[in-house]
């Protein structure tokens, strides 16, 4: 009888074990889909933008695109180079991926699909990002060549400035909603999303978001055509997928954050699912960086600096004193 | 913030433009008359080669991609014995065309020579002749100049005066 019993708790445990296995491979698959689909997606949407068509060639629509530049990167040399930090050289894309695959895990995709519902969730955010700017240094200072330790200074102290008040203009939305749990902020938005009363924390986390993941008009670390390809000069192969593949993770990342903390998550109208609303929102602000990426010249390195401890940290500041003095007023 | 949003706004409105990209080579661009493209060796209306060996067009190239032998037939009209162009090196500038006195050496809206041999690319004059007058029809050298190859009397050309005879200028 007792065997029954254990058999029995054995398949529940399982059952619920299961669960976790099913949202984390569901989790995992949706943000690396997205990732790899952006390859496509961004170079389609770019050219109708331009006036001109996209890669139409490989498969239908284009979309062998995907798969014919995986198995390129897949093939190509993976060269060390010789008078690099060997460890380091091969760590630094690493980095990247970890932590933006890290945050993941405490993003809601749905009422109960998250991986993990951290009541510090921003904290860990914020805390990843910041060692997400490692794996930029790391990478160009182990390159060796001066053109990538250049863009590797630059990506730094730009990273580490709109860091600063990227944490600020959140705690906004945190002190609307009374938590740091992600999970809690979506629900805290059920009475009206929070762009519009953090209208300008929205903005500002906005612009900080797109240079994190260092896309343009922010994208100094890698021009091309400036740097030749900044701090990434180097790298060939999978670990150059990497960085281009934890670039695109960064911009699904930032987008998801956005729809996540100021437009309600998965809150919507209940005729589909809410994790379609959610993937929804997080599509059309990837959307809205491709638009910026094709509309905007790219500002020299002063003018963004100044533009970051000049005019966005002030905002922000601003932005966490009003709603502040309007939250103790309203209690 | 205005100016940007106001390129963002400008940038989608792209959306609803044509697009301007040619699907080559489901669709052929257009290519005008008188393009620079592929050479070739005329003939003319009587169906004998234009091309009087003169050096002229081998002289003018400026990559010196014309190779050509002059030799004359049985009833002593010029012609060349073989023409070798390297489309390799030729640039498609068109000079040849117009240092060629009998417009035997045309280029027409012609480009797709592609090749997987470096060799085949050295087109000879087998390959260069075509069967018709190309972009100059009705245009016969001998008929405008002096020398008589069967085709005019001495004299007898356009814009060609009769021979003088000398004897009756002295009196």
């Amino acid at each position: 009888m007792w065997k029954f019993l254990v058999v029995g708790n054995f398949i529940n445990y399982n059952l619920s074990f299961m669960k976790y296995i099913f949202i984390i491979a569901g989790v995992l698959l949706i943000a690396l889909s997205i990732a790899a689909g952006l390859i496509w997606v961004e170079r389609r949407l770019l050219s109708v933008w331009q006036d001109r068509l996209g890669p139409n060639r490989v498969g239908p629509l284009g979309l062998g695109q995907v798969i014919a530049d995986t198995i390129k990167l897949f093939f190509k040399e993976d060269w060390v180079p010789p008078f690099s930090d060997k460890p380091v050289f091969i760590l630094a894309p690493g980095i990247l991926m970890i932590t933006i695959l890290l945050t993941f895990a405490v993003v809601p995709f749905g009422p109960n699909f998250y991986v993990f519902d951290s009541n510090i969730g921003v904290l860990f955010f914020l805390g990843n990002s910041s060692l997400g700017v490692y794996s930029i240094v790391l990478g160009g200072w182990a390159s060796n060549n001066k053109y990538s330790l250049i863009g590797a200074m630059r990506a730094s102290a730009q990273m580490l400035t709109y860091e600063v008040f990227m944490g600020l203009s959140l705690m906004g939305v945190v002190m609307m909603a009374d938590s740091f749990s992600f999970c809690k902020i979506v629900e805290a938005q059920k009475g009206g999303w929070f762009f519009i009363p953090q209208i300008i924390g929205f903005i500002v986390f906005f612009i900080a978001g797109i240079a994190e993941t260092h896309r343009l008009p922010f994208d100094i670390p890698e021009a091309e055509g400036e740097l030749i390809a900044g701090y990434h000069s180097e790298y060939s192969g999978m670990k150059f997928g990497m960085f281009f593949v934890g670039e695109y993770l960064g911009i699904t990342l930032i987008s998801a954050l956005i729809a996540t903390l100021f437009f309600g998550g998965w809150l919507g109208p209940s005729f589909f699912p809410p994790v379609f609303w959610f993937l929804f929102k997080t599509f059309f602000f990837i959307c809205v960086f491709i638009l910026l990426r094709a509309s905007l010249p790219r500002p020299r390195y002063d003018q963004l600096m100044e533009l970051g401890w000049k005019i966005l940290l002030p905002l922000s500041l601003l932005n966490l004193l009003v709603t502040g003095a309007i939250l103790i007023f309203l209690k | 913030m205005i100016s940007i949003l106001r390129s963002m706004w400008l940038t989608f409105l792209h959306v609803f433009h044509k697009t301007e990209t040619v699907e080559y080579p489901e669709v052929k661009p257009y290519l005008a008359p008188r393009y620079r493209g592929r050479i070739v060796l005329t003939l003319d209306a009587d169906k004998k080669e234009r091309c009087v060996a003169c050096y002229l067009c081998a002289a003018a190239c400026p990559v010196d991609c014309i190779s050509l032998q002059a030799t004359e037939d049985e009833s002593g009209r010029r012609y060349p014995e073989f023409f070798r162009i390297n489309f390799s090196r030729c640039i498609f500038c068109g000079f040849c065309e117009e240092a060629c006195p009998t417009y035997a050496i045309q280029l027409i809206p012609d480009f797709e020579m592609a090749e997987y041999d470096r060799q085949n690319m050295v087109y000879e004059k087998e390959h260069l002749l075509i069967s018709g007058e190309g972009k100059y029809p009705g245009y016969n050298f001998y008929k405008n100049a002096g020398v008589e190859m069967g085709v005019k009397g001495k004299g007898e050309g356009y814009n060609e005066e009769k021979p003088v005879d000398i004897k009756e200028i002295l009196s």
